[in-house]
């Protein structure tokens, strides 16, 4: 008879429109190291904040079995209380506050309000020795690297006396070494008795540490692996994360036919010029006229990085290495030289980076382009009202007119805005960045079909994209993407999701 | 019938834009009723356009700012600062009139620009450094009135600009000739350009309102600049602030309203990342934008400096907290992307207004300054709460 530390049964959680986790089953041993594993958006995330609170109970349906009893946990600190501590990929420390306050931050050792600093500082020592990390809890958060920040973290959590322990894909931003460190402590915690739950996207991890694993594919559990029976392989394992049916909801081109070179990177290095994090390595790519290349990889493999190094530059990355836009060299200090050059970029935040979601739809369509409709600085008002409707009518943007507030429209009508928006600058290259995210599939085939209309009209296409079947279903050719790498170039008759799927986890 | 609908409809979607005039119009005829008419006077309205003056040249520049979500406190005493040199380079160094007047706007672009790179590239918060350019200002203006104490100005060219009014050109009946001609200009152009754009928008096949609307509409915006221009002709016709005040506002609201850079400005302001990844260059618009402010200061302390004919050591104190409210009351949003430099004129106008009619009805100054603080207050409220509505 199995000791199950957590059971979740039938867990459904639905948002307005989208139904996230479909009666879901996961269950976790005690003692064991349980590796979640899925696509970007399958619903690990959301697995995980169901289970620790952070989605209420009584948002979800089903049953939350931990520690032999049925939780209904109504805020985090709830799960905290029970034993469950969950690190997120994006830490959550106070950067200027030093190692011992972060440690029990929340949790201070205190009598009546008055904080004990001298036995906080003791007992952070006797935390830091438990992580094994040889650091004096004097010193800043912000002076640790990435390793040891996430070390002051499981820290954090073990003086929370935890049970249940989560990390959500914590070597991402570890290099190799501070990985095997971290996988080394977490078999150490494990002989101590903490369980452990690991999101990661590393097979090669997942395989050398886990002892079960659990695949989520569109918000199912697809199946649990054991790796007692030997079940926890490559293959195995992709094959569960990419099963899903291709739907044909990709329209087809025909005749395809490829012209010059327009664009044309080499050994094109990225520094994140704060952090130092080198966040694109050595890419080599091209792009010919007429051409759909297709940029796999998962998410924080450096794919948006790229684009943005690309056009312009607006994040002041140190560049190294060679652009050619049609033949010819080129180095682009601000994003108007690389709309200049022909090159457009629609970001996958469309709210964040993307939209004026106070502007109506009409200054959108135009702010990129006002030189399009101005004569001598001044703008002809009326000409632009013309243009914006002709680009709401092409588009088939739904929206009374144009005079309609961008952010009070869907995601779909949002991401054809700013589409249009990239159309009206006249591009030679177009860059788009996960074009389809968060938009529903009447909206994706359109999008799909504005696509192959502008490769018909000699544009080229960058797309960049998490969604496996979109990637195979539209490009000509496909680049994957992990670590700031490009691991791979497949022409698309050679690119299936599995071989995706082997490249992208490396 | 369907003229009233189509009335009803269009004030309920541009309520925002019109609760300003309202506002405005309640304010006056409430102190109109009170003070027995005296408020609508000839000579108090023409006494608060001109009080009106230094702060709206100022408000027009800190709207700006604030839309690029920026602040700047130092506009009071630069203003105050370079109203003194304009001072000292007529009447210590000689310096004829038109040469000291573009010399100072000049040297206001300037400061403008040296608070514009601090925040843009230097990337200083905009209150912090603008509160150290307060501070540098303040000493600075103490500095040179010093030794002199107050500086008189003698030039009477220079002063105009403050007390004069433009020549009237004869009488009829009490009213200045000259003003009533460029009522009657400001009329003609207003018709004449809402009939081209009329014609434009039917020529791109636009809707535009029914002929009906149009009518009133152009019947009812003549008969307030007719009204507004019988009252300024009764008393010495207008004064060279409301001449330069309407310059002002009528060069910036084409800036902001039909111009590229006015659009860069609006769409830095509503999201500065979407707008570099538009290839705007919000390093460029930020200096700009500062630039203008400083330039404006620049006229703010001329102006005052004129309407005083002399430099003091405190002019300038609290404009810019004047010019900050005025711009919110004008509906200027915090949050940035959104305002009028219109608006801002009239939310400029209402302060004085409160100010002017509370004068003439005996009201204390402490109550004055609540009262101001709550019209203030109400104003963002009411903005706040029509905007959660649209959204």
């Amino acid at each position: 008879m199995s000791d199950y530390i957590l059971e979740m049964k039938g867990i459904t959680k639905e948002f307005p429109g989208v139904k996230a986790l479909t009666d879901v089953s996961f269950k976790v041993e005690r003692g064991e190291i349980h590796c979640l594993i899925g696509e970007n958006g399958a619903g690990k995330s959301t697995l995980m904040k169901v289970l620790s609170g952070v989605y209420p109970h009584g948002t979800y349906s089903g049953d939350i079995v931990f520690d032999g009893k049925v939780q209904t946990f109504a805020k985090i600190s709830d799960s905290v209380k029970t034993g469950i501590a969950i690190i997120y990929q994006e830490l959550a420390l106070f950067p200027d506050l030093t190692v011992y306050e972060n440690i029990f931050a929340g949790n201070e050792v205190k009598r009546g309000a008055v904080v004990n600093w001298n036995r906080t500082i003791v007992e952070a020592k006797r935390m830091l020795k438990k992580v094994k990390l040889n650091v004096n809890p004097e010193t800043l958060i912000k002076d640790l690297g990435v390793g040891k920040q996430q070390l002051v973290e499981i820290a954090k959590a073990l003086s929370k006396e935890v049970k249940l322990l989560i990390l959500d894909e914590p070597t991402a931003a570890l290099n190799e070494n501070d990985s095997e460190n971290l996988l080394e402590l977490l078999r150490e915690l494990k002989d101590q008795g903490i369980t452990c739950i690991m999101i990661s996207h590393k097979l090669k991890e997942v395989i050398s540490i886990a002892d079960k694993a659990t695949v989520i594919r569109d918000g199912r559990t697809i199946c649990t692996l054991d790796a007692a029976k030997g079940e926890i392989t490559e293959g195995v394992i992709i094959k569960n994360m990419v099963g899903r049916e291709i739907e044909d909801i990709y329209p087809k081109r025909a005749n395809k036919k490829f012209g010059d070179t327009i664009l044309e990177v080499r050994d094109w290095t990225a520094y994140d010029a704060p952090t130092g994090r080198n966040v694109v390595k050595n890419a080599n790519l091209h792009v010919k006229k007429g051409e759909i290349v297709g940029i796999a990889g998962l998410m924080g493999s450096g794919r948006t990085e790229l684009a943005l190094s690309i056009f312009g530059n607006p994040k002041s990355y140190k560049l190294q290495g060679e652009l050619l836009v049609e033949g010819k060299r080129r180095s682009f200090k601000h994003t108007s030289d690389a709309i200049e050059a022909g090159i457009a970029y629609v970001t996958e935040d469309r709210k964040g980076d993307g939209l004026f979601l106070l502007q109506d739809i009409k200054s959108n369509v135009t702010a990129a382009n006002l030189q399009g409709i101005a004569r001598g600085g001044v703008i002809n008002q009326n000409e632009e009202v013309k243009v914006a409707n002709e680009y709401k009518k092409s588009m088939n943007v739904k929206a009374p007119s144009v005079e309609q507030i961008v952010g009070n429209l869907s995601g779909g009508n949002q991401q054809k805005v700013s589409l249009g928006k990239w159309l009206f600058v006249g591009p030679k290259l177009l860059i788009l960045d996960e074009p389809t995210r968060g938009i529903d599939v009447g909206a994706k085939f359109e999008i799909y079909t504005i696509m192959n209309k502008l490769i018909a009209e000699g544009m080229s296409i960058i797309m960049i994209s998490s969604e496996l079947g979109e990637v195979l279903g539209m490009s000509d050719r496909v680049y994957v993407m992990a670590e700031g790498k490009i691991k791979g170039e497949l022409p698309i008759e050679q690119a299936s999701q599995e071989k995706i799927m082997e490249l992208a986890t490396q | 019938m369907n003229f009233f609908n189509e009335a009803k409809s269009l004030i309920k979607v541009n309520i925002r834009e019109y609760g300003m005039y309202i506002a405005l119009f309640v304010i006056m005829l409430t102190f109109s009723i009170m003070t027995d008419g005296l408020f609508m006077s000839s000579r108090n309205i023409s006494n608060l356009l001109d009080m009106t003056g230094y702060t709206a040249v100022l408000a027009v520049g800190m709207t700006l700012v604030i839309v690029i979500r920026h602040i700047d406190l130092s506009v009071g005493f630069a203003a105050g600062f370079m109203g003194a040199i304009a001072a000292i380079m007529l009447s210590n160094w000689g310096v004829p009139v038109y040469i000291t007047i573009p010399v100072i706007l000049v040297l206001g672009v300037v400061i403008g620009m040296f608070n514009g790179v601090l925040v843009a590239s230097v990337g200083i918060p905009a209150f912090v450094s603008s509160l150290a350019a307060m501070l540098i200002f303040r000493g600075a203006l103490l500095m040179v009135t010093e030794k002199t104490g107050t500086i008189i100005v003698k030039n009477e060219h220079f002063n105009a600009l403050g007390n004069g009014f433009i020549p009237s050109l004869g009488e009829v009946g009490g009213l200045s000739v000259l003003s009533l001609i460029l009522g009657l200009v400001v009329i003609a152009l207003y018709v004449y350009f809402e009939f081209a754009n009329r014609r434009n928008k039917l020529k791109y096949e636009f809707e535009v309102v029914s002929g009906g609307i149009f009518a009133v509409k152009l019947v009812f915006v003549s008969a307030i600049i007719a009204y507004i221009t019988w009252i300024i002709a009764g008393y010495n016709g207008f004064s060279w602030t409301v001449v330069i005040m309407l310059a002002v506002v009528v060069i910036y609201h084409f800036l902001t309203t039909k111009t590229v850079l006015g659009r860069h400005i609006y769409a830095v302001g509503s999201n500065p990342e979407a707008a570099h990844l538009s290839g705007i260059s919000v390093k460029k618009i930020t200096y700009i934008v500062f630039g203008s402010m400083g330039m404006l200061s620049a006229l703010s302390g001329i102006l005052f400096t004129a309407r005083l004919q002399s430099a003091t050591t405190t002019a300038g104190t609290l404009f810019e907290l004047d010019a900050i409210a005025a711009a919110y009351v004008g509906g200027v949003s915090a949050a940035g992307g959104v305002g009028k430099v219109t608006g801002s004129i009239i939310g400029a106008i209402v302060m004085t207004s409160l100010t002017s009619g509370m004068n003439l009805l005996g009201v204390g100054i402490s109550y004055q300054y609540m009262i101001r603080g709550g019209v203030l207050a109400a104003a963002v409220i009411f903005d706040v709460l029509t905007r959660k509505k649209r959204a």
